[in-house]
């Protein structure tokens, strides 16, 4: 059976597991935007967090992922169920692309802009939510762009805990010796996260301060 | 009563450096005080001290006669206008935006501020057609004209204006000077404007104040200030004086 056969006949499976994919991808970078574009502010504006909050987010970045899902498998709750644990673990990899880029963004804000502002007597509020925060979208938006697609990829390690997703074929496909089935995980995976940097970059272009 | 008043006032860095000391000046309702002096002089620091963009290390601004320390910031702020050498308009907002954010953050009505955004393109000789244009769509002038505008778009009675016209080319300085001293005459604002330019502070001061490393020298008229003995008024007057000669000389060859 080629490649097309097997495609045309799993196509329900997966599509599922590349909804599950898309699931454990959107509501980890989502989370990741919720938490990270905070403290990415908090960093740029009070630098006595920049060095915690970068730092911890950089370290998490080096636990090898297999080694992070283990870590948090006995946490009760968490433990559970394997998809919170994706969920989370997924979270937490996203962070530092969209910390760190929310803190080059708001820093990249021409100072004299910030100033007059500040000058004109906007409040903090109203210069962090219409002018730094507009300034800066679209290098947050590239940060998120490239959590997006470092998700896309480490979410297939996911089914190795359970979590479901395109991993799921990939693992199968490496118990049984079985190229198809690594490549029907695989060709959606690459095809989600090129579609992702694509659609993402285009709109970071637009969104550039001119 | 001044409109502006330093009282012993001194501004000093977190690391020690004295930027100023020992500023006593007041600045009348409806002139122009011109702060005059080198880079590094003071100039720019005296102006923030208005607005509190710094906080004074000692003594007090008062604006109207009311101490700065103890009043509104945000208030004082938006009573305020301001407009500095870069102008800075905001990139991502159109000129509209630009020169009605703060009325409209003051809770005008999308009516009033649209009218008033007509009026102070009028008001500085820009076109209206000009509203919907992002700033990089504009020349340096018309840049500085919104930025003008936009300290002026809720009407204050103040107007603190930082080398507005320093980083335009001669023509344009010239035309936008000329256009400041008829706005002026017809608005009447209490102006500090700084400048490092003699000819410039001659043009546009009702009075100039000459610093010099953090300290006020003196504060003359232009004509008195023309024929000042002291020194380092004398030396400006003298550069600017060779300068002029030079061109006649040129001229006459």
């Amino acid at each position: 059976m080629n490649l097309f056969h097997f495609f045309a006949e799993n196509h329900e499976q997966i599509l599922e597991l590349t909804l599950e994919h898309l699931w454990l991808v959107g509501l980890s970078t989502l989370l990741a935007v919720l938490v990270g574009i905070p403290l990415g502010i908090l960093s740029a504006h009070w630098p006595v967090w920049n060095r915690p909050v970068l730092g911890t987010a950089s370290v998490i970045q080096t636990i090898p992922s297999l080694a992070l899902f283990g870590f948090l498998l006995p946490v009760p709750w968490l433990g559970e169920r394997a998809d919170r644990l994706a969920i989370l673990a997924l979270t937490l990899y996203a962070l530092l692309p969209v910390i760190r880029n929310t803190y080059t963004g708001i820093r990249g804000v021409d100072p004299a802009v910030i100033e007059v502002g500040r000058g004109m007597g906007l409040t903090g509020r109203q210069l962090l939510l219409q002018v730094e925060l507009p300034l800066a979208l679209s290098v947050i938006l590239s940060g998120v762009r490239i959590a997006v697609v470092v998700s896309v990829g480490l979410a297939t390690i996911a089914a190795a805990i359970g979590a479901g997703g395109l991993g799921e074929f990939i693992f199968r496909g490496l118990a049984m010796v079985n190229n198809q089935l690594i490549l029907a995980g695989a060709i959606p995976a690459a095809v989600l996260a090129l579609t992702a940097d694509f659609g993402l970059g285009q709109l970071e272009k637009r969104l550039r301060p001119r | 009563m001044p409109a502006l008043e330093f009282r012993d006032v001194a501004y000093v860095l977190s690391n020690g450096q004295p930027l100023l000391s020992g500023l006593n000046l007041q600045v009348m309702t409806g002139e122009t005080l011109v702060l005059l002096g080198r880079s590094g002089s003071g100039k720019t620091t005296t102006l923030k001290l208005i607005n509190r963009l710094l906080v004074p290390s000692r003594g007090e601004v008062l604006v109207n006669g009311a101490p700065t320390a103890g009043c509104d910031v945000i208030r004082l702020r938006r009573s305020i206008g301001y407009v500095i050498q870069d102008v800075a308009l905001f990139p991502h907002f159109t000129v509209e935006k630009n020169i009605g954010l703060v009325p409209q953050i003051e809770g005008w009505t999308k009516e009033r501020v649209r009218g008033r955004v007509a009026e102070m393109l009028r008001l500085v000789g820009l076109d209206a057609e000009l509203a919907s244009r992002y700033p990089h769509q504009l020349s340096g002038g018309q840049r500085q004209r919104v930025g003008v505008a936009r300290a002026l778009a809720a009407d204050p009675a103040i107007l603190l204006m930082d080398e507005p016209f320093g980083a335009l080319d001669a023509l344009s300085r010239d035309q936008l000077q000329r256009e400041f001293l008829s706005l002026q005459r017809r608005l009447h604002k209490t102006v500090v404007f700084v400048t490092h330019d003699l000819r410039e502070a001659l043009r546009l001061g009702s009075r100039i104040a000459l610093m010099d490393a953090g300290r006020l020298v003196t504060v003359l008229p232009p004509e008195e200030f023309v024929r000042s003995n002291d020194p380092l008024a004398a030396a400006y007057v003298h550069a600017f004086a060779d300068g002029l000669d030079s061109l006649s000389n040129r001229g006459a060859r």
